[in-house]
């Protein structure tokens, strides 16, 4: 297997190193996965289900600690402060059933312990820039799924996170809504600068998002392949009819055939 | 169409509260014909006349009666409350006393109220042990429903709160609460009218030895003087309050989750 991660030009904000992932009943999630993530990149991981990208996610995030391996943090102060840092979208929305749409968008500012008035405008502006002002005292069951994945994507963002971490946030919505959030989700990239870390299985999806994509095999997930997009921002319905998109997804898609082939091999192999 | 669909549901409705009524109206008729043409005396069987007569006439003693009973319920039921709550939330903050007093609110839940409620009075003044009996009975249901429900918390939500640096307080209050509250209200609704029922028990049995002035009393005191129109309207009256106490807790629990919980929600919205 080649080395996946090249050179580095843009700062490391964080960095896997030799990252395992075994878990109790004996399956094998990680082996051995490198790759660094840049200072205000927009990074997929794209694999096929069960190729431990999520699993490769709560590593970062500290949710999970990886059996083997680190997880380094160049950029001062990251580690030591990750809960303030890191913004986290679930493949489900995740939101309190409870708690209307502001009062789940405020609940990493609550946690903190922000006092109430910083956190009214931190959460009316984080509302508004998701297009949810209108919804502030509304409900989650009173919303559309892909309301709801607004939702928790303002509350990843109300911290101000340097780091965004999403797990197939848009893999149960439909392609219309799904277009649109891509849409949405790259403006607001733009907007804050904050650097994303994105899993999907979308090729598609991949491609039209990211700055770099990282390929991965499944059972043990490693890096496969990488592959750099480097179509200009800001990317449009142009963008998504071009040439060039065509091009990437065909290469992203090759990529990805070959990396399970691989696995398929080693399995076969085993 | 959708005020089509409002006046059949208008309409639904209507005939939910007529029909029980309906029936529970033919009933008493077909009763009291009974009684009447059969010439069946009162001591064999009232009529339904004769019983709201008796309710009326015994009024003040009857009434007195239902205030001791109710207010054992409640003392009962609010022990439970928070007993139950309480030793739900304790258990759920510390697994070593779970597991070392689980099993014997399991052994108290198990045991027939009927058989401890005697022992109880033997040991224990008789308001205490009525009150003693209506709490062993109402507490198990929400000690076991607050312990589901501080378990049944969405696992993405908590490593949320893991995320941000929440406080075992923090998780507690914005997580573990609010998620078990559907839980804790159902346990509430199952005790509310078991504590009625164990305060009646232990009533039964004090009354045998001769103290008490409870309606369970009043039951079993007007059984031995076989005036049996008093045992039938004494009986109305639990009857009545069971209801009461079921219904007051069904409209505090649509209060605390009509805004968010499926059960509280109706299909159209």
């Amino acid at each position: 297997m080649p080395p996946a991660t090249k050179p580095q030009t843009a700062s490391s904000l964080l960095a896997l190193r030799g990252v395992s992932k075994a878990f109790p009943n004996g399956t094998l999630a990680l082996s051995n996965l490198e790759f660094d993530v840049r200072a205000g990149e927009f990074l997929s991981l794209l694999g096929p289900s069960g190729c431990g990208k999520s699993t490769a996610l709560r590593i970062i995030a500290g949710l999970s600690p990886p059996s083997q391996g680190s997880v380094e943090w160049p950029a001062q102060g990251m580690a030591a402060d990750r809960t303030s840092r890191i913004g986290f979208v679930f493949q489900e929305p995740t939101l309190m059933p409870w708690a209307s749409v502001f009062d789940n968008a405020a609940l990493p500012l609550v946690l903190k312990g922000v006092p109430a008035e910083s956190i009214a405008k931190r959460v009316t502006g984080t509302l508004d820039r998701v297009g949810l002002a209108k919804f502030a005292q509304v409900f989650p069951r009173e919303l559309s799924g892909g309301m709801r994945m607004r939702v928790s994507i303002a509350r990843a963002l109300v911290t101000e996170p340097q780091l965004l971490l999403m797990d197939e946030p848009f893999a149960a919505l439909d392609e219309i809504t799904r277009f649109k959030l891509n849409n949405d989700l790259l403006q607001i990239w733009q907007a804050t600068g904050t650097t994303v870390v994105f899993v999907t299985h979308s090729v598609f999806e991949s491609v039209y998002l990211s700055s770099r994509i990282l390929v991965m095999t499944a059972r043990p997930g490693r890096v496969s392949a990488e592959l750099a997009i480097e179509a200009p921002y800001p990317r449009d319905q142009n963008f998504r009819t071009s040439a060039e998109y065509a091009a990437y997804c065909r290469r992203a898609s090759t990529a990805l055939a070959q990396a399970m082939a691989d696995d398929k091999a080693a399995g076969d192999r085993a | 169409m959708n005020a089509a669909r409002t006046k059949q549901e208008r309409h639904d409705r209507a005939l939910r509260i007529a029909l029980p009524i309906l029936v529970l109206a033919l009933v008493l008729l077909i009763w009291e014909a009974i009684v009447h043409v059969n010439h069946i005396p009162p001591y064999v069987l009232p009529g339904p006349g004769l019983i709201l007569g008796t309710l009326a006439d015994d009024w003040e003693l009857l009434s007195q009666s239902l205030l001791v009973t109710l207010a054992t319920t409640v003392e009962g039921f609010l022990l439970a409350a928070f007993g139950g709550v309480g030793l739900a939330l304790l258990f759920n903050q510390s697994r070593l006393l779970e597991y070392s007093l689980y099993p014997y609110a399991v052994i108290l839940q198990v045991t027939p109220i009927v058989a401890i409620a005697p022992l109880l009075l033997i040991y224990l003044p008789q308001p205490l042990a009525v009150l003693a009996c209506a709490w062993i009975v109402a507490f198990f249901p929400v000690l076991a429903n607050t312990t589901l429900g501080l378990h049944s918390v969405d696992r993405n939500l908590s490593d949320l709160f893991t995320l941000y640096g929440a406080s075992r307080r923090q998780v507690l209050w914005h997580l573990k609460l609010p998620s078990a509250l559907p839980y804790i209200l159902g346990g509430l609704q199952i005790a509310g009218g078991l504590s009625l029922i164990g305060a009646v028990v232990a009533e039964i049995a004090a009354g045998s030895a001769g103290a008490g002035s409870g309606l369970a009393y009043r039951i079993a005191e007007s059984g031995y003087r076989l005036n049996i129109p008093r045992m039938f309207a004494a009986l109305l009256l639990l009857s009545v309050a069971g209801i009461a106490i079921f219904y007051a807790l069904s409209f505090v629990n649509h209060l605390a989750l009509r805004r968010w919980h499926e059960s509280a929600l109706s299909r159209e919205s």
